[in-house]
Formats: C-alpha cells, structure tokens, sequence
C-alpha cells in the first residue's frame, strides 16, 4: 500500500511540473537561450577558443565613448525625470490640488509612459527642431533664435529632454503609491515634537522615501539605457549610443568581428541587470515602511 | 500651506507645459503642409499611401497573434502556478519580469543568431517562419505585462474552489479552463491585451531587424524621407496609444465595480 501510496504521489508531482513546461520551454527558447548564447559567445573566438580579448575590446575609445555617451543621457534623463516626476507626485499626493487633477495626471501618465518609440522621436522634431513649432514661435515672437545657442534636437541634450517625456510618468506612476504611503501621523507627530517643514521633509520623510527614489531612478535609467527605436528615429546613427552601434553591428558586422558584437550586448545586459538587481534590493527596503 | 499649495500648481504647470506643448507643436506641424494656411493634407497623404495601409494591417495582425497566443501561455500558466504550483511563483515572476531587464535589441540579437537559415530550428529561414519569429518576440516584450495583468486578475478569484466546484459537477479541464477560468479573469486579459496591442502597433526593434514590413519600421523610413507625414503619423500614434490606455482603464473601473467574487 505504502508503494501505491508514493506513485500515487509520484505520478501527481509529475502532472503538477508537467503543467508549466510549455511556459518553461517558451521562456527558455525564446528568452533564456537566446540571451545565454550571447554572453556565452562574448568569451570565444569565432573559431571556438576561450577568450577574454572580446571583453578587453570594449575598452578601445569608440567603443567606451558610445558606453560613456549612453551613460551620459540615462543618468541625465533619469534624473531629471526623477525630480520632475517626483514634484509632480508630491504635487498631488500631498499638494492639495483638486482630485480629478490626480485622476487626470495619472490617467495621461499611463498613455505617456507607454507613448515612445519613433513616434515620439516625430514629436519632438516638430516641436523643437529647426522649423518647430517652439523654435518658430520662438524666433517669431521673442527674435530668439534657439538654434544659435547651440542647442540641438539631434544632440545629447535633445535626446535627454526626449526620452523624459516617458521618463516623469514612470516615475510618477511608481511613486505615487509611495507618497500615498506616507503616515500623516509621522508629520503630526513631528510637529508636535517642534520639527519645521524642512526638518520633517529631511529627517523623516526623505530618510523613509529614499529607497524608493533611489531606486526608480535606477529603473529609469535602465529604462533609457536599452531604448533605441527614439535615439534612432531622432538622429539617425549620428549620435553614437550603444543600443545604435550595436544596431548597426547587427545590420552589418560594422566591429568587423562577430564575438565582439556579443561583448557589446553582454556590457548592456550587466549595466541593465545591475540597476535593476538594485532596484529589486531598494524595493525590498522601501516596503518596509509601507505595510 | 499656502506655500505648499503654490508649489504644487507650479509643478502641474511645468508638467503640463512640457508634456503639451510637444503634443500641440505636433499637431500644428502635421497641419502646415500647404503653403500659408492649415490643412489636412498630410493627413490624406498618410492614408493614401499603401504602404500606410499594408503596414498597419500587418502590425495589426500580428498584434491580434501576439495577444491570443500570448494568453493561451500565459492564462493556463498562472492559473496552474496558482492552483498546483505556488512555491515556484516567485521564480515564474522573476522570468516574466527579465524582458524588462535584458533590452529587446539584445534578445533579438540572440533570435538572429540562435534561429538563422543555416541552425538547427531556421525560423529566419522562411517568410511564415520569421513572421512567426516576431509573434514570438512580441509575446516575450509583453510578457511582463500579461503576466502582471492575469495574475492580479487571478487573485480576486478563489481558483482551487473555483476548480473543485467545477470538477464536482463533472467539468472536464477544457471546459473549466475555458469557460470558468477565463471569463473570470477576463478583465486581466483584457488589460493585458490592450497594453500589449499599444506596444506591438509602434514596435520598431524587432520588426526592423527581423526585416518585416510592420508599422514602427514604416513610421522611421517615412520620417527619414518626408517632412510633414511624420507629425501626421505621430498624432496618430498617439491617438492610438491614448485609445488602448482608455479602454484599459475603462475596464479596470468597470472590473473594480462589478467583482466577480464566487
């Protein structure tokens, strides 16, 4: 009885494992392996031997000011987001601006944060670029001629002001649960303990709100770091980022050395994972005040 | 206080300004393409052209693939995590949030690699075969959110009681996958569905490496080579965007309304 018992057991266990294979085998052909052949693949020569020459060179100069330029404008347009993103999450969560401005703000976050890609590049160049709207209106009206600043759609800082129109909802849509979060006992109670604004907000609130933060931004940059169909539709392959190198190595062999094209998707895939592996750490942190 | 509430509308007001004025200077550049007064023409231009047309029905298509086949994985996956399988849950999620970590360029990288004419499984080979491909990466960038999407929908609903009342009146697994399951969560895969429809329309990283005559390649070829189109393309797509997001919303509310608590 006791053998009818454990294949009884056994056969169960089998069914249960055997009901996410179709999942496990998708994920490893379509995700797992694919991803795993290139980082493997960044370790050999074309002709199979093992080698850390693919990985030393990443480190010729076109190759680390395409890594530098891309750092460039995901830590700037993360930031920026970030602070942007966070004001206007402070503005309606604690603010006291009229609801259906909230629900608005929101509802318009979740269309903006997903409206990127080519499109977004299209909108940006009728606004400011050399015949935009802005840049026209601006000549027009005020004899200011944006362009002889210096200022550049097609540059690093255009492309920074572009990709935050999908950066500020992200970080408004995440950290809105936060600031919702946020106790009103801890500000009564510091204000009864003689705490002023910028006290409460720099030894209470900021102290709590810093994981989250911290690690949005991460999000954010990770988000900027792998975005390409933007940066390509705005400037061709003028602007040297790494997702538009490793384009044209795709398209081309342009690094005239397949394995090293491997090397070059592994340096973004450890970029990407480390903020995101962060990300995941702080989250962890920041929940623990928002049970 | 009154300094807080200042500073609030200071903050709407920078956000409102930066996130209008593109959409407004869009749309005044798509309307100047005659000389001297607004019109529409570079809207008729846009749907005049074939091209236009070809390529936004096969985006459209391979979207429609993209959300059936997704949900046909994703559905009896996180129904059968939840009923037989919870221990694993953890690392499930963990697969399903890695398309978020690894960038699509990379993963298509591998598929060019990987399934190419002359290996083992030579999807690239064919037409059927690479367009295949591409339903498959596009299930793979939506599945974050499919997952997500089905997943908090499956947690309103009692699944083992579900499925035990329905056993006991005698359901087999198709009929109570079909016709308990699904329609339960159905404001999940709804909401799955219209975020994976807003992604597949304006995708450009697969298509384009993949060589498939799909929309988002559409919209960078005309943008390299037209001047006022592109404004006209983008309004568009972000009409398109802003109608996904609205029905998902929509079906969000209305879920939150009626719960289909058994």
């Amino acid at each position: 009885m006791s053998a009818a018992t454990t294949s009884f057991i056994d056969r169960r266990t089998v069914v249960d494992w055997l009901g996410i294979v179709p999942f496990m085998i998708f994920a490893l052909m379509f995700l797992i392996i694919p991803t795993l052949y290139l980082v493997t693949g960044a370790f050999f020569t074309p002709d199979g031997q093992f080698t850390f020459k693919n990985i030393a060179d990443l480190f010729t100069p076109s190759i680390i000011s395409a890594y530098w330029i891309s750092i460039k404008v995901s830590v700037a347009s993360s930031l920026g987001g970030a602070l942007i993103g966070f004001f206007l999450a402070w503005a309606i969560v604690l603010g006291g601006v009229p609801s259906w401005v909230r629900s608005g703000l929101l509802t318009f976050s979740g269309v903006a944060s997903n409206f990127a890609g080519v499109p977004l590049a299209f909108a940006f160049l009728a606004t400011l670029g050399r015949t935009g709207l802005v840049t026209v209106l601006l000549r027009d009206w005020l004899g200011f001629n944006l362009y002889s600043t210096g200022f550049n759609i097609l540059s690093f800082f255009g492309l920074t002001i572009t990709y935050m129109f999908f950066q500020i909802p992200l970080m408004v849509l995440i950290l809105t649960p936060a600031l919702d979060g946020m106790k009103k006992e801890w500000r009564e109670a510091s204000e009864i303990l003689g705490a002023s604004t910028w006290q409460y907000w720099r030894m209470v609130a900021l102290p709590i709100l810093w994981p989250s933060l911290m690690g949005t931004t991460l999000l954010l940059f990770a988000n900027a770091f792998g975005a390409i169909a933007t940066a390509y539709a705005l400037t061709g392959s003028s602007l040297n980022i790494v997702p538009i190198l490793l384009y044209a190595q795709i398209r081309g062999d342009v690094l005239h050395n397949a394995n090293l094209g491997y090397a070059l998707a592994l340096g973004m895939i450890v970029i990407t994972g480390i903020s995101n592996l962060l990300y995941i750490l702080l989250r962890m942190r920041a929940e623990r005040w928002q049970k | 206080m009154k300094t807080q509430k200042i500073l609030a509308w200071i903050a709407i007001a920078i956000g409102v300004i930066y996130f209008f004025v593109p959409l407004i200077g869009t749309f005044e550049f798509s309307l100047r393409m005659r000389r001297g007064e607004y019109s529409v023409d570079a809207y008729q231009s846009v749907f005049s052209d074939m091209q236009f047309r070809e390529t936004f029905g096969f985006s459209m298509v391979m979207a429609l693939l993209t959300i059936i086949f997704g949900m046909l994985l994703v559905v009896p996956t996180a129904y059968w995590v939840r009923l037989r399988l919870p221990q694993i849950r953890p690392v499930i999620e963990f697969i399903t949030l890695l398309p978020l970590v690894i960038p699509a360029i990379v993963i298509v990288f591998g598929y060019l690699r990987l399934y190419n004419s002359s290996s083992w499984l030579p999807f690239t080979g064919s037409t059927s075969g690479t367009n295949a491909l591409l339903v498959l990466s596009y299930i793979t960038l939506s599945l974050p959110y499919m997952y997500r999407a089905v997943d908090t929908a499956m947690r309103a609903i009692d699944v083992r009681t579900l499925t035990e009342a329905a056993e006991i009146l005698g359901a087999k697994w198709p009929t109570i996958m079909l016709r308990c399951i699904f329609p339960n969560v159905m404001s999940g895969v709804l909401s799955g569905a219209f975020i994976t429809f807003a992604i597949v329309m304006g995708e450009f990283t697969m298509a384009a490496l993949l060589n498939r005559p799909a929309f988002g390649p559409y919209l960078q070829l005309v943008g390299a080579n037209k001047a006022y189109e592109p404004a006209a393309l983008a309004v568009i797509a972000f009409a398109i965007t802003w109608f996904s997001m609205g029905l998902l919303q929509l079906v969000s509310r209305f879920s939150k309304m009626a719960p289909s608590r058994p």
